[in-house]
């Protein structure tokens, strides 16, 4: 360490996104004066090939043992230029990122400052870099099984693909079936298919396929471990049925005394037994007991589903599982939900039956829904003559109750919805209520077009303040026509609610499992909002459809086949490279205290006798050891170690405190 | 912005940022040009549990004006636990700083997730302001260290 380092400073122009607030000549001129620096340049692009030729030319003309490079992020170039470093015959650690861009030229606008900031951002990273000491990357293993998180139209065809190319994959869903949101639709726009036919065939083959388990009526417990190496412990819930033995003859959900739940794929619209499989189509067709409302778990006397099983698989006895896996690369394909709509009541949702949302307006729609798949009010069953539907319900709000984004699939489903229903139901008049109509994608403008001009849907740009029930069971909206410039009232029999989507409620606990950065919309973040779409920040978690933004069918399809693409490509790999920045002790200071091995989350610190050197004195200690190969580098040992013994490489005590004295001189 | 242009005193400030979370934050609160104040200077550190109480005492000592941790939000640690270290550790030190003289204006622990730009560059107008109102910190500062 105390070795005297060669330093080259290159600073970027980054085109103007730099040079126009920087004073970038005065930056390498003023990093010139700094300890160590024996050469400094500005460049237009040192990101591009030659701006990466003048770094190897310096290497080799002024022998440098140390770069810092002016430049943007360390998140989007680092691994660039310490492969440039590298390529050059110097130790990629051995580089140093002065992010004067993201930090300093895109958000002041004043020169003097912005140059004045950039100086000091430099310094600190030619007097951290001045500390740096050549790290080697160890090697990791992986394990050549990925998991998929959510057995929806995302997760199943990640884990098809997965399978495809050879890898072994298992799918945790939580709900009794897989299939997901989808399953649940009547049809599908633009093309208007219908979404079972295109789902269960998807569904069929990926139960079917030979590389991929599908753990049902399962959740994810525990995540430890990391890319390559995850640990993961799978609650699989107690089904009460014996899935081997099952046929799944459906005698027992017709048996079951105990009819009145609310049926969660009908979104409650209609009512199944205790024990039930959710939808006909249901992969694996085994049913569950909801032991909540089942007469046999809560009085202990019925038992009628075990009597009328032909196959002895009713079992009350059976208990929750935790199976544990091994993983190497992680998939969360968690979806959506729809939200609550309780702050919102003045669309008397909660108050009439004919106030429905879109999705259950899809089940009202479906064949196999709760009513058969023919139009009518939920209240008395009779066919709507007027239906409005309204747009935005919850999306593009700013207010506390609803979300700032666009849920991006209610246009198109309303149009969808609006098409159909005048198609079948010519006399039926639709008004659509919108802010914007938003139709982007491979014909779907075409396809709203045809809602409003061939079907005749009314679209009305404006928004409704109030749906009143009235008392002879009809609705008033009152909303507003902005063209036009004039308040409406109008009468309708059904009111449809385009509600916001937002990703399912249990999504936050697996992003904390899995460590995966969150947004304040509980959306997974990417990696790269647009280089790195698919990876979570978090290595080896990649993300599949609207757990990571809202998107259509077909959109999340790609997305799911680029998340799997990613992790076959980690999958392939025989070894990782791991992170060298990781902890080490001195064992000379070391006390074996044991104050690190107890705050590691990685139970990375093991302690060991060894022989000391100690000034002359030789004798055996018990010292702390760090296994490289789990220390993931965040250093909290480092902090809590009273004698200062462990410190972490490439963040040592002594590089972090030479850049806070270059920052405060 | 109008800060930059209202106070004539530009503290020092050092800003320790993890990469997971806020060092993301302020990239991106950077990429979306939300301005705040140049005297704000960030430190990447892997996690928000790697700064040492003395890397804070070391600021002071130097000349820093105020010094703010920021981390991912409790619960969303990269490395599941590091923050809950952090914030115990943080709390101890401003309240002994605190009583040293070092008023708790000076110092600040702020979550800041990687999609939360908005809120790092609020965070950073609101804490510069602050420690501007305060003035130059003198309390700590070595004698030897001024120029």
């Amino acid at each position: 360490m105390s070795r005297v380092q060669r330093i080259g400073v290159f600073v970027c122009h980054c085109g103007s996104n730099i040079a126009a607030t920087v004073d970038v000549a005065k930056v390498a001129e003023m990093a010139l004066l700094e300890p160590g620096v024996v050469h400094a340049e500005e460049y237009q692009y040192m990101c591009s090939e030659a701006g990466q030729a003048k770094i190897a030319e310096a290497v080799k003309d002024k022998g440098l043992t140390g770069i810092v490079v002016c430049s943007c992020s360390p998140r989007m170039h680092e691994t660039t230029f310490r492969n440039a470093a590298e390529r050059a015959g110097l130790n990629p650690f051995m580089v140093e990122i002065a992010n004067i861009r993201e930090h300093c030229s895109w958000i002041h606008k004043d020169k003097t400052e912005a140059t004045k900031k950039a100086v000091i951002l430099a310094r600190a990273a030619i007097a951290k870099v001045n500390l740096n000491a050549p790290l080697k990357e160890g090697e990791s293993r992986v394990t050549k099984r990925a998991l998929v998180i959510g057995g929806g139209i995302a997760g199943i065809q990640t884990a098809l693909d997965i399978a495809e190319a050879g890898y072994p994959v298992d799918i945790v869903e939580k709900t009794p079936s897989i299939g997901g949101r989808m399953s649940q639709l009547d049809k599908t726009f633009p093309t208007l298919d219908c979404s079972a036919c295109i789902l269960t065939p998807k569904m069929v083959e990926a139960s079917a396929h030979e590389n991929i388990r599908i753990h049902t009526y399962s959740e994810v417990e525990q995540v430890s471990g990391f890319v390559g190496d995850f640990t993961v412990d799978i609650r699989k819930k107690a089904r009460s049925v014996n899935m081997e033995k099952c046929t799944g003859c459906g005698v027992c959900s017709e048996k079951c005394p105990a009819k009145r739940n609310a049926s969660e794929f009908n979104r409650g619209l209609n009512n199944r037994s205790a024990i039930y499989t959710p939808f006909a189509q249901a992969i694996p067709n085994v049913p569950v007991i909801d032991r909540e409302n089942c007469i046999k778990f809560k009085t202990g006397k019925c038992g009628i589903c075990a009597k009328v099983c032909q196959a002895g698989a009713v079992d009350y006895e059976q208990k929750d599982e935790i199976i544990t896996e091994k993983y190497g690369a992680i998939v969360a394909a968690t979806g959506f939900d729809t939200i609550k709509l309780d702050d919102f009541d003045e669309y008397a949702y909660s108050q009439s039956k004919d106030v429905i949302t879109s999705l259950e307006l899809e089940r009202v729609m479906n064949a196999a829904g709760p009513t058969g798949g023919h139009l009518e009010r939920l209240s008395d069953g009779k066919e709507p003559k007027n239906i409005v539907f309204i747009q935005c319900v919850g999306s593009r709000d700013v207010t506390c109750r609803g979300k700032g984004y666009c849920s991006k699939i209610c246009c198109m489903y309303t149009a969808k919805h609006a098409m159909l229903i005048r198609d079948k139901y010519p006399d039926v008049n639709v008004a659509v209520f919108y802010i914007d109509v938003r139709t982007p994608g491979k014909n779907f403008d075409e396809f709203y077009r045809r809602a409003a001009e061939e079907y005749g849907v009314n679209y009305v740009k404006g928004q409704v303040g109030k749906v009143a029930p009235q008392p002879d069971g009809s609705l008033l909206v009152q909303g507003v026509d902005l063209l036009d410039n004039k308040q409406i009232r109008t009468k309708a029999d059904m009111v449809v609610l385009a509600t916001a989507i937002e990703p399912e409620a249990g999504v936050r606990k697996i992003a904390t499992m899995l460590t995966a950065s969150i947004d304040n919309n509980n959306f997974l973040t990417e990696a790269h909002p647009k280089l790195r779409p698919v990876e979570s920040p978090t290595a080896g978690v990649f993300l599949s459809g609207v757990c990571q933004g809202p998107k259509d069918i077909p959109e999340t399809v790609a997305q799911a086949g680029a998340a799997a693409v990613k992790a076959i490509g980690l999958l392939a790999k025989d070894k990782l490279l791991t992170n060298p920045c990781t902890a080490k002790a001195d064992e000379l200071l070391c006390n074996g205290c044991s104050a690190c091995e107890n705050v590691c989350p990685y139970g990375a610190i093991t302690y060991e006798s060894r022989e000391v050197n100690d000034h002359g004195i030789r004798e055996v200690r018990r010292i702390a050891a760090v296994n490289n190969a789990l220390c993931q580098g965040c250093g909290a040992c480092t902090v809590t170690c009273p004698s200062g013994a462990m410190d972490l490489q490439g963040f040592s005590n002594r590089q972090i405190i030479a850049e806070v004295d270059a920052i405060c001189r | 912005m109008s800060i930059e242009a209202k106070h004539k005193f530009k503290p020092k400030i050092v800003a320790f940022c993890c990469n997971w979370c806020s060092y993301a934050g302020a990239d991106l609160a950077g990429s979306s040009r939300l301005g705040y104040p140049a005297d704000v200077k960030i430190i990447r550190v892997p996690c928000s549990c790697r700064v040492n109480p003395m890397f804070i005492l070391r600021a002071f000592e130097k000349g820093a004006d105020g010094v703010i941790l920021c981390g991912c939000h409790p619960g969303d640690c990269h490395y599941s636990t590091g923050n809950y270290y952090a914030r115990r550790r943080m709390t101890l030190l401003f309240s002994m700083l605190d009583f040293l003289g070092v008023e708790n204006g000076r110092t600040r622990v702020e979550w800041v997730s990687a999609a939360e730009g908005v809120k790092f560059s609020t965070t950073m107008n609101e804490f510069v302001e602050k420690v501007a109102s305060l003035g130059e910190n003198v309390r700590l500062g070595d004698l030897r260290c001024r120029n």
